[in-house]
């Protein structure tokens, strides 16, 4: 289950997406990221299901674009911190950042 | 020679002439919808002040998000570019510019002359500009200026949850609502903006001496918050609103008729040439 | 104008109901689901997994109250009490406070099964847009979320961005769908995406004399517009159902159906059973609660709470 953690407004789309499917609930990512955006905790879009997975704190979600920026995220070929740490692969960013960044 | 520069911004013109290098008259008015024709009148009107005819004036270059509508000038420049001369100008020690006018916000880095390093900006979204403000303001039923005066007042810190103009609105009414002293709903309006403002400029970095320009810059409660939030010294310049036009008078008088600026742009793609 | 008064141009009518085909004191199972949003509340009540009785009221300052007066008004003069409900789970837009629910489940899970409960198992895509946020998900044949996108920062594509425009043209919401379509020529879409800007520019267009109903087209297409590209970031699949109030303004449905290229699904119970009763699509999300409540109560994963 993909889950799309941010918002989109007239400026872009700023999400994480963490798949639920990948992800085991080892909290690496949420050691790894600097600005302490990240949790792991029960799998709240199943309800019925035992799961832990990561997700985004709900006070972050809707200024993740300006957490996310010293970061880089898309920017060269460095993955963020969370994305580094990941072994599944189970997280990542939305374009609108590396959309951002032009060129001279 | 005589020059002048006019910023056609989201809601306000301003016009800067200058007379062989000192401001010969300046003046703002309302842009309103019509803006080119807003335009014109208060440059005829700031010329008439300066005892000036439109042929006096050697050159005139526009820059402002309507910068392009202004059919008389000789030249648009980027926002960005305007900014950098204008506080060069005045400042010459600045190395980061924020910029938060009505409809937009941006942060730039300057070099000692004057160009443009980098920049990053807000735009399509009133949460980071002075719409935010003025917005808060109509709810809590009072002027921008008490506003500003009021939060100064304050020494609580409530953050607000809403990142958006409309959605901020509702929650100073539940504030509101709540009892909340409008005192302390003022500062904690301006710590709000002041937190997007200063995520932007972190984008370009903030190196000292850090210069804040644009509407906004006139409102104390509001650099209160900022100086606080990014933890270090602010310059407002006398008329902070008017650096953008200064700073079209200025590039019209260096002959500098177009510049290309590198952008590091948050939410939008390369802006060239205003 | 009076804060009611000011209301009255965006605020879906309120309404209950009760299935007269039901007792309640025959049921085995009695389970509510009650979703608190930031504009209206609905609470709905299952006995033995069948739709009993429902409201749709209007959410007040206080969350607890208006949970209370939500589900008051769905069991109306049934004799239904809380202390007769197996189990009550609550969901709605932020952290809820549903003082009688036994727990919470986020809106998202409740509205993908509502939604399978309402249309049927061929839904995969459920748009719901409520006061404040805008959802997309897109979910199995038992209404189990695959994935999901939610919007509850930005004012636009949320009631709220066309509560600010029903207020500022002074018609009410429920006479802006069809009226946006009593025009010559689809005019271009307000390009704001932010609802302030569009605000003014909707100011520039009356003040150039735009007629009333081609500026309803205007902003309409531009909502849809926003949808569109928040469905599209997630994809799209048939069947596609709508939830919420903005099911209910066909001129931003419509638009979104020609945007996306795909139609809604008919708006009847899935159920043929349930063809006379009536069918709010603001209820997905309270509906959803309470079938989760069933689930788990059957399952024996929770314990009863009923007092009598």
């Amino acid at each position: 289950m993909q889950a799309f953690y941010g918002y989109k407004d007239g400026s872009g789309d700023w999400f994480i997406v963490i798949d639920s499917d990948g992800c085991d609930g080892c909290g690496r990512c949420v050691e790894a990221c600097p600005a302490d955006v990240l949790e792991v905790g029960d799998d709240e879009y199943d309800p019925l299901s035992e799961k832990h997975c990561a997700r985004v704190k709900e006070d972050e979600r809707k200024k993740i674009r300006y957490t996310c920026a010293p970061c880089q995220p898309g920017h060269g070929e460095a993955p963020t911190p969370c994305v580094a740490a990941c072994k599944t692969r189970a997280i990542s960013h939305t374009e609108s950042w590396r959309q951002s960044y032009a060129k001279k | 020679m005589i020059v002048a520069g006019i910023d056609v911004g989201g809601k306000n013109v301003h016009v800067v002439i200058l007379k062989d290098g000192a401001i010969a008259a300046q003046g703002a008015a309302a842009a309103g919808i019509q803006k080119a024709q807003a335009a014109e009148r208060l440059y005829d009107e700031m010329l008439r002040k300066a005892g000036l005819t439109q042929a006096d004036v050697g050159r005139v270059v526009a820059t402002g998000s309507a910068g392009k509508r202004v059919a008389f000038a000789d030249a648009c420049i980027a926002d960005a570019a305007a900014d950098a001369r204008g506080v060069n100008r005045l400042f010459p020690s600045t190395r980061t510019v924020i910029d938060v006018g009505a409809e937009e916000g941006r942060a730039i880095k300057i070099s000692p002359d004057g160009k443009v390093l980098d920049f990053a900006i807000n735009e399509k979204c009133a949460a980071g500009t002075g719409t935010f403000v003025e917005a808060m303001a109509i709810a809590l039923e009072i002027s921008v200026e008490e506003m500003s005066t009021i939060s100064l007042k304050s020494n609580k810190s409530i953050p607000m949850n809403a990142q958006c103009a409309v959605f901020g609105e509702s929650e100073v009414v539940s504030l509101i609502h709540q009892n909340t002293e409008k005192q302390d709903i003022a500062k904690a309006v301006h710590d709000a903006i002041a937190g997007r403002v200063a995520s932007v400029a972190r984008i370009v970095g903030m190196e000292k001496d850090i210069a804040v320009i644009g509407g906004m810059a006139k409102n104390e409660g509001f650099i209160d918050s900022l100086k606080k939030e990014i933890g270090m010294d602010i310059i407002v310049p006398v008329d902070p609103d008017f650096v953008g036009a200064l700073g079209a008078a200025e590039s019209a008088a260096k002959g500098v008729l177009e510049e290309k600026v590198a952008a590091k742009v948050v939410g939008q793609e390369i802006v060239e040439g205003g | 104008m009076t804060e009611e008064t000011r209301k009255e141009y965006w605020r879906w009518p309120e309404g209950s109901w009760v299935n007269p085909g039901i007792d309640w004191q025959k049921g085995t199972i009695i389970t509510a689901g009650v979703d608190v949003g930031s504009v209206s509340s609905q609470a709905v009540v299952l006995v033995d997994s069948e739709l009993y009785v429902f409201s749709n009221t209007r959410t007040g300052s206080d969350s607890p109250d208006s949970a209370r007066k939500a589900l008051s008004i769905a069991v109306g003069e049934t004799g239904l009490t809380v202390d007769n409900i197996d189990y009550c789970i609550g969901t709605g837009y932020g952290r809820v406070n549903v003082p009688m629910a036994q727990r919470t489940i986020t809106e998202i899970a409740c509205h993908a099964r509502g939604a399978n409960f309402m249309y049927g198992p061929q839904v995969r895509t459920v748009m719901d847009m409520g006061g404040q946020d805008c959802k997309a998900i897109n979910c199995d044949d038992k209404g189990k979320v695959l994935n999901f996108m939610m919007n509850d920062k930005c004012a636009a594509g949320t009631g709220r961005g066309m509560e600010v425009f029903a207020d500022l043209i002074r018609v009410p919401v429920w006479e802006i769908g069809p009226r946006s379509f009593q025009i010559k020529k689809e005019p271009p879409m307000i390009s704001s995406t932010c609802v302030v800007f569009a605000k003014s520019e909707v100011v520039g267009l009356l003040e150039k004399g735009v007629p009333e109903n081609d500026i309803m087209a205007a902003y309409c297409a531009a909502m849809a517009h926003r949808i569109m590209e928040l469905l599209n970031r997630l994809g799209v699949h048939e069947k596609f159902v709508i939830t919420g109030g903005i099911a209910k303004n066909e001129g931003v449905v419509k638009r979104l159906e020609k945007e996306l290229g795909i139609k809604t699904a008919e708006k009847a119970w899935y159920n043929p059973a349930y063809k006379a009763y009536p069918f709010d699509t603001q209820i997905a999300g309270a509906l959803g609660a309470a079938l989760f409540a069933v689930a788990m109560v059957s399952k024996g994963k929770v314990q009863s709470v009923r007092k009598k």
